[in-house]
């Protein structure tokens, strides 16, 4: 172990933890700047959360949102990316979504309308995404501003399209009609009765986020194109000497990152809402960026961070119901701080925690 | 007509300020080579603190010093994420962004409790409209009358200031030794580090021009354009002064007429709404909403000249490897 290398349970262990632990003391700050007692605010976020079936049934709800984005984030991440327009990608794979639904709905069973949606998220997402990751391999334009560009875009094509096409006759709410029974995907507390799920809206869509990862797991790490795509995020000019292709990386990664990123819309348009509205992805891409960074990019990690923010999503809105002084932008401010400490500020622990294993590492070496 | 003119260029003015200051502060950071996907958040806690501010102590002067305040605060925590700690500029920018979103309606909502604004604030607390000398006895002189009586005079002191700050951002970019040097170290670095200057003073320099900038931006809208601070009430305005940025490819004269093209098609949507144009029929404004990022997309493509960033922006400098 050379001098300023860490241990690998230190990298993927100690080191997060100790950013997390940075970013819940602040945000604890910011709870007593308020005037409230934090560890109060923390009593009613964990049993909000956790304390009963609805809760559970929530926070997992939250959690199978943010697994999807967080996979789209974490992807690109693999090969150097920044995408960073998730939001845009969630919303256009909605769409997606919503169109299969409203098509097959009146006349097949769910179980023929979910493959297709899936399909049909993806499709739209990928191809939202699609636009940047070329521009960027082949024009050079930088994807972090393209896909920013293209997250306002879509919004302003949505609203667009829920207020003038989408929209049922007669009705003022920008949104489109209620999927029927085959457009409806089963929420768990139908299919699991012995389970007390109270009305959290959690539905099958979980599973699918689950095999998901799974399926992220073998592409990044078992197979060819995984290989190029992570070599291409380690150092693009030597993978290009071995024969990757740059525009073919970017383009195939931000294609599957966006059709991750599309299938939210299966777990809150066709698993939640029921119909497609105006701005249901309301912020998930972005705490994609957070689960990402905390989850270092893999699949087991997103998990545990998308668990996370769906405690602190579901919690948060149970903690704003208890103390109302606390609302549930409390949860953005958390969001923040995580990012900021996870993401930019990651190495900030790193020289004292180094020089910590190193004294006792030397130490060791020499008895 | 000419009324029709005057009051759409009046609105587009109005719309153009918090644009044109967030557009330069944007360009001092990124001239520095640190990239500012964070003006956003800067622009809304500036809005938040500037509106409690003037409320609470009844005076604008007060509500812009606190907005400067905050605004150079969240700068600078972006400053040492990306200059001090070297760590990821978009992250960090993205962690700023999120924190103004949350901080200013949750301090809001517990302050004022009144789900997350501030109190409207009375006209004296407010900046004011300052009629320009001759205004009234000019107004009647046809054609430039109603133009100086109406478009250029009766705007408030920061649309004044913005515009005034276009001349002196580029004469300090491009006429001081500071600018020269803040060039150099978005441009080359390890250049200017070799010829002795401190890369990590002068980022931080720019970084808080930046956020003194993007509080006037914020302030301008909670205690100038709006009466109090609303949620979420900067409205992307700080991305679009990013993309006005990159399609003034990071000159200030250019970024001044992307930001009065930029606000003239919001004028334009605000204005056309529901209405038909001759031969074309109605245009959803959504288009309008759209063009800008559009314009942008199209431009960082190089479709339409081409924008090159400054070459080391987005880079942490590290002096020397260990």
């Amino acid at each position: 172990m050379s001098k300023g290398q860490l241990p690998r349970w230190v990298d993927y262990g100690v080191l997060p933890a100790l950013n997390l632990l940075a970013a819940f003391i602040i945000s604890g700050l910011v709870v007593i700047v308020i005037g409230e007692d934090p560890f109060e605010a923390v009593k009613w976020l964990v049993w909000g959360a956790l304390g009963y079936g609805e809760g559970i049934g929530y926070t997992l709800y939250y959690a199978t949102n943010f697994i999807f984005t967080g996979l789209a984030v974490a992807v690109a991440f693999h090969a150097g990316l920044f995408n960073i327009g998730g939001e845009g990608q969630v919303y256009l794979g909605g769409l997606g979504i919503g169109l299969v639904c409203l098509a097959l709905d009146r006349y097949v069973p769910w179980w023929v309308t979910f493959p297709c949606a899936i399909i049909g998220g993806a499709l739209f997402g990928a191809a939202w995404a699609f636009i940047p990751g070329y521009l960027q391999a082949k024009r050079g334009s930088h994807i972090v501003i393209t896909t920013i560009m293209f997250n306002f875009i879509a919004s302003a094509l949505m609203v667009y399209l829920l207020s003038n096409i989408l929209i049922p006759q007669g009705t003022m709410s920008p949104s489109s009609r209620t999927f029927e029974a085959g457009g409806q995907l089963p929420l768990l507390r139908n299919v699991f009765t012995s389970f007390d799920f109270g009305q959290s809206p959690v539905n099958l869509a979980f599973f699918l986020a689950l095999a998901v990862c799974g399926v992220v797991w073998l592409l990044i790490w078992h197979t060819k194109l995984g290989y190029e795509i992570r070599s291409f995020g380690a150092n693009p000019d030597a993978s290009a000497y071995a024969g990757i292709s740059p525009v073919r990386v970017t383009v195939i990664t931000m294609l599957i990152s966006g059709a991750l990123a599309g299938l939210m819309g299966i777990n809150v348009v066709m698993g939640e809402q029921t119909r497609l509205l105006l701005d249901f992805a309301g912020g998930a891409g972005f705490v994609g960026v957070a689960v990402a960074l905390m989850g270092r990019g893999h699949p087991i990690g997103i998990i545990l961070a998308s668990m996370l923010f769906g405690l602190l999503y579901q919690g948060g809105a149970e903690l704003a119901f208890e103390i109302p002084t606390i609302s549930r932008d409390m949860i953005v401010v958390i969001q923040a701080l995580v990012i900021l400490f996870a993401g930019a500020l990651e190495h900030m622990f790193r020289p004292a925690v180094a020089a910590f294993f190193n004294r006792f590492s030397s130490s060791t070496a020499e008895a | 007509m000419l009324d029709t003119i005057i009051l759409i260029l009046d609105s587009t003015l109005r719309l153009s300020t918090p644009l044109l200051f967030a557009c330069l502060a944007g360009l001092f950071s990124e001239r520095a080579g640190v990239v500012n996907i964070g003006l956003e958040g800067k622009i809304l806690g500036a809005a938040f603190a500037a509106g409690a501010a003037a409320y609470v102590f009844q005076s604008p002067w007060i509500g812009l010093l606190a907005g400067i305040m905050v605004s150079v605060m969240l700068a600078l925590v972006h400053g040492y994420a990306s200059i001090s700690q070297r760590g990821n500029q978009v992250v960090s920018g993205v962690a700023i962004n999120f924190l103004a979103a949350g901080l200013t309606v949750l301090l809001g909502q517990a302050w004022f409790s009144q789900g997350g604004r501030t109190p409207a604030l009375s006209p004296q607390n407010r900046f004011q409209s300052i009629t320009l000398p001759f205004a009234d006895t000019l107004a009647n002189v046809p054609v430039l009358g109603p133009i100086y009586a109406n478009l250029i005079s009766g705007h408030n002191i920061l649309v004044y200031a913005s515009f005034a700050a276009v001349p002196l951002t580029w004469w300090i970019v491009f006429r001081t030794r500071f600018g020269l040097r803040l060039r150099a170290v978005g441009e080359n670095p390890s250049a200017a580090d070799t010829a002795g200057l401190s890369v990590t003073l002068l980022r931080y320099r720019a970084t808080i021009i930046c956020g003194v900038l993007c509080g006037f931006s914020g302030v301008y809208l909670s205690v100038a354009q709006g009466a109090g601070f609303i949620k979420d009430m900067s409205a992307g305005k700080g991305f679009i002064a990013l993309a006005a940025l990159i399609f003034a490819k990071w000159k200030p004269v250019n970024a001044m007429f992307t930001c009065l093209l930029f606000g003239f098609l919001d004028a334009l949507a605000i204005r056309l709404q529901g209405q038909e144009i001759p031969g074309i029929g109605e245009v959803p404004v959504q288009v309008f909403q759209a063009l800008p990022y559009v314009l942008t997309v199209v431009l960082l493509a190089g479709f339409i000249g081409r924008a090159i960033p400054p070459k080391a922006s987005g880079i942490p400098y590290v002096k020397e490897r260990t």
